[in-house]
């Protein structure tokens, strides 16, 4: 095994980790902060009963989680009669995987240098140092609309093969609404695209790590406030939750695209439409929010503009850089979910004119607003 | 030719007025998200500093404690000054009850001739009772009330649900009949026919 074999395998278990784990826990986040935003306590009665004993744990509800995912592993699979048993099994398939591969392109951390952290693996890793990304790909960003592109396809071969009328409708919504809002979505980011020269993702985070005007932290927000706005919207809106969820839309079309499917074929939607919320939240943690980067944190520790510095190891970086990365999706998670508890749903032809008649002319003008900016300056 | 109108919105009353302001959204959006933000802030603010930041009761552990006076919760069997049932086993309770969830079985007491009939089993199915209060109405005894607490409502399996006459006598046990049973000798007499 190679040392750059061993170090992707890492990663991927990480990524794998850090996502089904944002999966499982937003569901009790979600419970949990809707209650509290309500005035109510939330999902507390679940537990695990420690064998033997009349111990319960009940931490909280957290264990609602596991209950559910119990409950659709176990249920009946029902499947419909339908013309075509290839793309009903290809759904949820098609939903999820690229969901999951998004995070590939995306840098969670700095560059990570095996050999200072383990030195008695130094010899084998013989100094080589990794940026701390699945695949580092120069083509990054184009990468994650790609992928995009296909969960439009699982939405709507998922609501075609089910042969149900609720579900067409939920798929052909799904899918007018999901291209409207890749292309805003698209629009906005070339604006950063401009600003940055590149669409690696990493070298984007790069860029985003020092100060603007002596304080400010040198991060997308701060250069494209309105675009971090709109791909904001437009991320909920390709997530298809509320105030985006139409083809979902329980009062009208039962569950939309996914009406026909149960057990754990429904709960993979339900899945990878938490694991999403992570996904659009580590995206824009990385093109706005300035990724794994702390204000003045440097490879060799912080240094206050004042001079000051304060050095760390090279094991305290990485693992601040983690857990910054870490965090900040999580304060975006829960954001998307306080979005998501506060507005009410959009009517249909709303939802359209939104992106075409007020997102997209909002994009365009800041693209050229900033092309301009950035002719000028350069 | 077909003569089709085309579809005009019917416009009500109080639509309401709306500027560049709201109808651009995000202010208003963010209007509403300072709302919920700031409850839910206010809220989490009170779990972390360990109080309750709920309005909702942990039913059945902890119970609201404002519960009105005149409340219809569990029920109770008044009694008499020594302290057997009041009940004069009627069934007037049983036949009114539109759940009929009331078991009475009448037993005759020689010893007690002003208070011959008495329940000698009184049980009462709350798995299936739908508290309306209709029993309490009826009863001319006021034997059988509803108080306004409700402890121990609910239960596991359904053989615990039967409220049998000890718990209704003794749970909360009250002597203050408006009806009170009338002394040894009032009005009628020992051996009556
Ligand atoms: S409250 Fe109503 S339902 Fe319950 S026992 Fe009395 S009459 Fe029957
Ligand atoms: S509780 Fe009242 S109504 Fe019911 S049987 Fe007894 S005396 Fe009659």
């Amino acid at each position: 095994m190679s040392p750059d074999f061993a170090i992707t395998l890492v990663y991927i278990g990480y990524a794998l980790a850090v996502l089904l784990t944002f999966g499982a826990i937003l569901t009790w986040v979600e419970r949990k902060q809707a209650a509290i935003m309500s005035d109510r306590i939330g999902a507390n009665r679940a537990y695990l009963r420690i064998p033997f004993t009349q111990v319960k744990l009940v931490w909280l509800g957290l264990f609602h989680g596991m209950a559910d995912g119990l409950k659709l592993l176990l249920k009946e699979d029902f499947k419909p009669v339908t013309y075509d048993k290839l793309g009903y099994a290809l759904g949820p398939w098609l939903a999820f995987t690229p969901v999951v591969l998004v995070f590939a392109v995306i840098p969670f951390g700095g560059t990570l240098d095996p050999g200072a952290l383990f030195p008695s693996l130094a010899d084998w890793f013989d100094g080589r140092t990794y940026p701390m990304q699945i695949a580092p790909l120069d083509a990054g960003l184009l990468v994650v609309f790609a992928f995009g592109g296909i969960a439009i396809i699982g939405a709507m071969l998922a609501g075609w093969s089910s042969s149900n009328k609720f579900s067409m409708l939920g798929a052909l919504r799904a899918g007018s609404q999901l291209i409207s809002y890749e292309l805003v979505m698209g629009l906005t980011v070339l604006g950063l695209i401009l600003i940055y020269g590149t669409v690696d993702l990493d070298a984007m985070v790069r860029h985003q790590s020092g100060t603007v005007l002596g304080f400010l932290p040198a991060w997308g927000i701060v250069y494209q406030p309105l675009a971090a706005i709109l791909f904001l919207t437009a991320g909920i809106a390709e997530n298809k939750r509320i105030p985006f969820d139409l083809p979902e839309a329980e009062s009208e079309l039962i569950s939309g695209y996914f009406t026909e499917y149960s057990a754990m074929k429904q709960g993979m939607f339900m899945l990878s439409e938490f694991i999403e919320i992570a996904i659009i939240a580590a995206l824009f943690t990385t093109l706005f929010l300035g990724g794994y980067n702390l204000p003045w944190l440097t490879d060799a520790g912080f240094v206050f503009p004042g001079g000051a510095t304060f050095e760390l190891g090279h094991g305290a970086v990485v693992a601040i850089q983690v857990v910054t990365f870490l965090a900040k999706v999580f304060l975006l998670c829960s954001f998307q979910i306080l979005i998501r508890w506060t507005l009410p749903r959009f009517r249909w032809d709303q939802l359209l004119g939104f992106a075409w008649k007020f997102l997209l002319p909002l994009s365009i003008a800041n693209l050229v607003v900033t092309a301009v900016a950035v002719w000028a300056l350069t | 030719m077909s003569s089709r109108k085309p579809y005009v919105r019917k416009r009500y009353w109080n639509e309401p007025e709306m500027g560049w302001y709201e109808r651009s959204y995000f202010f208003e959006i963010w209007r509403g998200i300072r709302i919920t933000g700031g409850v839910f802030l206010a809220n989490m603010w009170k779990w972390m500093t360990g109080r309750k930041g709920a309005l909702t009761a942990y039913y059945p552990e902890e119970i609201r404690a404002d519960y009105a006076a005149h409340n219809r919760g569990k029920h109770i069997l008044t009694q008499r000054p020594d302290g057997r049932p009041q009940c004069v086993a009627c069934n007037m309770c049983a036949t009114v009850c539109p759940a009929q969830v009331i078991e009475i079985d009448a037993a005759f007491d020689p010893d007690d001739p002003e208070h011959p009939k008495y329940p000698s089993r009184f049980e009462i199915d709350y798995s299936r009772c739908v508290f309306c209060g209709l029993c309490v109405e009826a009863c001319p005894e006021d034997a059988i009330r509803m108080v306004k607490e409700t402890p121990d409502l609910p239960g596991f399996d359904r053989g615990r649900m039967w409220l049998k006459q000890d718990e209704l006598l003794n749970w909360q046990p009250k002597q203050d009949v408006a009806k009170p049973y009338p002394a040894a000798g009032a009005g009628r007499t020992r051996g009556a026919p």
